[in-house]
């Protein structure tokens, strides 16, 4: 029994292994451009790099605009800036809406649910001007809350729906034996729904984080001012009309990726295990 | 300085408003980066200290440059001056952009072909300040001697080329019509009739391209190459000489020794080949609140020594004739090379009509050089695309009898709505939480309505008008049905939606179903608490979606080389035929399919990750004791309890696939001919490739969401079956 179970795990192991494996190889030929100093292809199928060097790296992080301000770090600043507040505001939005349309009923639910999907029917490119517009018309051009707020209804539709989704899992005999103890409708949301939603709720953080983090036509489109500017942007700044920087191109696009991979490995404990077995008996 | 301060003050409140614009900077956007930046940055500090003028330089990325000034100059918030290449210069000027130069320019400053490519409608915009054009790299330690004609360049290249250990003659994008102009005109072909319509089905036209279907079929230049190929190849010494511009010149290792040469002639007809003239000029908007100090900046910046900075700093041959007076400039090696293959260059026209000719040029250079076509019936296969593209406007159409439709339509709803039996119960009986869900909703509901309903809806409005370079009329329906009637193709052609469609729901279905499968599987095992390393295994698993994917689309694509490529690396390894994989339909597919799951996949996952904790454990407790095997267990219980939280995601998921644009752009790039493109690269095309047709766009963006609208009403029921099973 003991030695089947160890088999066992050693075959999931030795799947899993070679399951990353083919998912880490493109991301090492990016590894390998970043770090190889004549950013040529290598014309072969080896991904390790034969020279190291950290050229591109400095180049991109000690970037400077010509007034001599350190450029990278006013991108970081303005990335994080954005992503966190649509992350917020996001989820803010989105747990009240998602919770009344799972536990109300009210005219209008059901249209308003496909409402929300409708909207992610009609392709982003001919919003723009639109967009624009608006923007303009309520002073939030060239400005970070005006992006953060765009970037919040663009992940709303996904946020809602799992959130919502996962609501509905959520027996309500939890809130109504809270209802019972006294507690108040917004006590039993918050005390009791929420802490139970917490795997459904790092997902669709996680969502409008890498929305906001990605992103850089709109970004690039509705601000004015080079130091508002987000990572996304500085880093499309490499590819040229006529030539792209692969090497920089590579190093930004790794050093973008790390603050998402550190988010989502202090948030995955949250989003398994533990929560599940205590209250939630159906 | 206080006194000063205080006179400006007072002529500020004053009113003038003449004062008050003069002392704001002057704005100024480009998409200048490395040398052209620096020597930009140069000389606008050169400008302010002779002017006493601020300028304010942002430098935006060339991907969004375009779009957006068309939204920031009507706006109002544009720059004061921007520098762009001249050939959108026709569409920026009909769309009202830009402001005229002629009374202000000193013509004989410039190179006559450059003030020509910037004149458009009998009027000059614009001071030219750079030119680019094509030329022959040459490593002089490969290369004995430079190559006068075509015949002597054809005998170097077999010399040099050697097919074994991957070295070629000459390298250069093959695939790109900027590249193949030079053959072309050489042959003595020309793009446009006399009545300035395109023609490709032409003898030079099939000439030009069975020479260079020769030159690659004896393997003398590398296939599919693409700009990163070329400087890798003539950066290692692969390559013994490249074709390409200026820029090309700093891509270049300083351990190869180079020079640069006119491009030969073409033995056959003795004519040179001649690369097609681009100019960069500082164009000046029509908006600019001071166009006075615009217009001095504009020509600061192309005369004098900012066009020796821009030589001797940048890299840029300067279009200001004095510039090569200066000693700097003369002495260096590829700027004179460059202004010496400019002589030979045609400037590119900067009308609607070129900027309709690339996309049946590279159909008819892929078809050629990949084997879909004979050299000889590419042109034919051009134009027909060529024609098929082109749309004149429509019957201009009365909106009347669409508002009165779309009013009787209204009335009629509200008619029924009011007739409507009442109900036996008072509304807040009905609905007791009514009041609570309004103020739970109130904010996402504003937020949606303000900045996706209404552009939305403006966003629909413009498919029944016809957009020509800045001027929209309202044509009906008449867009839907060109769309809907395949009006210029057949129905089994690509370019059709009928086609097209077929092609999205395919690439939506096989997308989700690898999705989530390989998603719930790897969940499934990654959700087992015992099991170690979970933690990193997670992480490292979710790379692909944490790595920007513009970069690892174009990853992947390298991998699909086909001489090059990773994937056929393998497969040779393993003594299987290489695939060219962009060449027919099924392998183009499979290659964009391959690379959206890689991306797509950990998305899913942590959906399901998150979606299986809903599923109460107790429940696998129950069933092991009575007994149930690990695919019961699944079947029985995980996958129905899965389905409400997975649900959101894989609908979301199929409608996000369905409009998912950057991977059939990056990957495939629509290729063989257009066949794997989907409705939504399809729209992108017609809103931004073939001449801002946003009308006819919008009205494909219009035929998604209908479709998309079906397809959810269609799975509507399905969901409602989980909803009811649930609450």
């Amino acid at each position: 029994m003991r030695r089947e179970s160890r088999l066992r795990a050693a075959a999931v192991h030795m799947f899993l292994a070679c399951v990353c494996a083919v998912t880490l190889y493109p991301v090492l030929w990016v590894v390998k451009m970043a770090v190889s100093p004549a950013e040529t292809l290598t014309l072969s199928a080896n991904p390790f790099p034969e020279r190291v060097t950290a050229g591109h790296f400095t180049t991109v992080l000690g970037a400077t605009d010509s007034a001599g301000r350190w450029l990278f770090g006013r991108n970081l600043l303005a990335s994080l800036a954005v992503s966190t507040a649509t992350t917020i505001v996001g989820l803010l939005l989105a747990v009240t809406a998602a919770y009344a349309l799972s536990r109300f009923r009210f005219p209008g639910r059901r249209s308003g649910l496909q409402a929300l999907l409708m909207s992610q029917m009609f392709p982003a490119t001919l919003m723009l001007i639109p967009i624009y517009s608006i923007l303009q018309k309520l002073r939030l051009l060239n400005s970070l809350g005006g992006l953060v707020l765009v970037y919040s209804t663009t992940s709303l539709p996904f946020c809602v729906w799992m959130l919502k989704g996962y609501f509905d899992t959520i027996p309500r005999d939890l809130e109504e034996a809270a209802l019972m103890d006294g507690a108040t409708a917004w006590q039993a949301f918050m005390r009791v729904v929420l802490p139970l939603a917490r795997p459904a709720l790092v997902v669709t953080a996680l969502f409008s984080f890498m929305t906001a983090w990605n992103e850089f036509i709109l970004a690039a489109t509705l601000l004015n001012d080079a130091s508002l500017f987000t990572l996304p942007v500085a880093l499309q700044r490499l590819v040229g009309e006529y030539k792209v920087e692969w090497g920089q191109f590579a190093a930004g696009a790794l050093v973008v990726s790390a603050p998402v991979m550190a988010l989502f490995f202090a948030l995955q404990k949250h989003l398994v295990g533990g929560l599940t077995s205590g209250g939630v008996k159906g | 300085m206080n006194a000063e301060l205080s006179l400006a003050l007072v002529l500020a409140f004053a009113g003038s408003s003449g004062a008050l614009a003069s002392a704001a900077p002057l704005k100024l956007w480009h998409a200048y980066r490395g040398g052209e930046e620096k020597a930009l940055e140069s000389s606008v500090k050169l400008f302010e200290r002779e002017s006493g003028r601020k300028v304010e330089l942002l430098a935006l990325p060339y991907d969004v440059f375009a779009s957006k000034l068309m939204a920031a100059i009507p706006h109002g918030v544009g720059p004061d001056v921007f520098i762009f290449a001249h050939e959108r210069l026709r569409l920026f000027s009909r769309m009202g952009l830009l402001a005229a130069v002629d009374g202000e320019i000193d013509r004989p400053s410039y190179f006559p072909n450059t003030i020509e490519a910037l004149e458009a409608d009998g009027k000059l915009y614009g001071y030219p300040l750079s030119l680019k054009c094509l030329a022959l790299y040459v490593n002089t330690q490969l290369v004995p001697r430079v190559p006068g004609t075509t015949d002597e360049l054809r005998g170097l290249l077999s010399r040099l080329s050697s097919a074994g250990d991957n070295r070629f003659g000459l390298a250069y994008e093959s695939g790109d019509f900027y590249l193949h102009a030079p053959f072309l005109f050489g042959f003595g072909g020309r793009l446009f009739d006399d009545t300035a319509r395109a023609v490709f089905d032409t003898p030079e036209m099939a000439r030009s391209l069975a020479f260079v279907k020769d030159l690659q079929d004896r393997r003398l230049i590398p296939e599919e190459a693409s700009g990163a190929l070329v400087k890798s190849l003539f950066g290692d010494g692969r390559a013994a000489m490249a074709i390409s511009g200026p820029w090309f010149a700093g891509e270049i290792p300083k351990t190869v020794a180079y020079s640069v040469f006119p491009l030969p002639r073409v033995s056959e007809t003795g004519l040179p080949m001649r690369p097609f003239l681009g100019v960069e000029a500082a164009l000046v908007s029509s908006k600019s609140e001071d166009l006075g100090g615009a217009l001095k900046l504009a020509r600061f910046l192309s005369l004098g020594e900012a066009s020796v900075l821009r030589a001797v700093v940048g890299g840029q041959v300067p279009a200001n004739v004095a510039a090569y007076e200066h000693p700097e400039v003369r002495r260096d090696p590829i700027v004179s090379a460059f202004r010496a293959a400019a002589k030979n260059a045609v400037a590119m026209p900067n009308t609607l009509e070129m900027a309709r000719v690339w996309e049946p040029m590279k159909l008819a250079l892929q078809a050629a050089l990949k084997g879909g076509a004979l050299p000889a019936q590419a042109g034919a296969l051009a134009d027909r695309r060529y024609r098929a593209l082109y749309r004149p406007r429509p019957p201009v159409a009365s909106p009347v009898p669409y508002v009165l439709l779309a009013l009787s339509a209204a009335v009629v709803a509200a008619f029924r709505l009011l007739r409507r039996p009442a109900p036996s119960l008072s509304f807040t009986k009905r609905y007791p939480d009514a009041r609570r869900a309004f103020w739970y909703l109130a904010p996402a509901a504003t937020g949606l309505i303000v900045l996706v309903l209404v552009p939305f809806v403006f966003g629909a409005a413009i498919s029944f008008f016809h957009h020509d370079s800045g001027s929209y009329t309202f044509v009906g329906l008449s867009n839907f049905v060109d769309i809907l009637a395949s009006r210029g193709y057949r129905v089994t052609e690509p370019l059709s939606f009928y086609f097209t469609l077929a092609v999205t729901v395919l690439w939506t279905a096989v997308n989700v179903g690898l999705h989530v499968t390989i998603g719930l599987a790897l969940a499934l095992l990654l959700k087992d608490p015992l099991l170690r390393l979970k933690g990193v295994y997670r992480v490292l698993l979710i790379v692909p979606w944490a790595v920007p994917n513009y970069i690892t689309a174009l990853i992947w694509k390298g991998m699909f080389h086909r001489q090059f490529g990773a994937v056929n690396g393998i497969l040779q390894a393993l003594h299987l035929q290489p695939v060219g994989w962009f060449t027919r339909f099924s392998t183009a597919f499979a290659a964009d399919v391959v690379t959206n799951t890689w991306l797509g996949f950990p998305f899913m996952m942590v959906v399901a990750l998150g979606a299986l904790q809903s599923i109460p454990p107790e429940l696998y407790e129950a069933a092991e004791v009575d007994g149930a095997s690990s695919w019961q267990k699944f079947r029985r219980i995980t996958l129905p309890l899965l389905r409400p939280a997975l649900l959101p995601a894989v609908i979301l998921g199929s409608v996000w696939t369905f409009n998912m644009f950057n991977i059939i752009y990056l990957v495939s790039g629509g290729e063989p001919g257009g066949a794997t493109d989907i409705l939504v690269s399809e729209a992108y095309r017609w809103a931004f490739q073939r001449n801002e047709q946003y009308g006819f766009a919008a009205a494909y963006s219009v035929l998604i969401f209908i479709t998309l609208l079906v397809w959810s009403a269609l799975t509507q029921r399905f969901t409602q079956g989980a909803e009811e099973t649930l609450s």
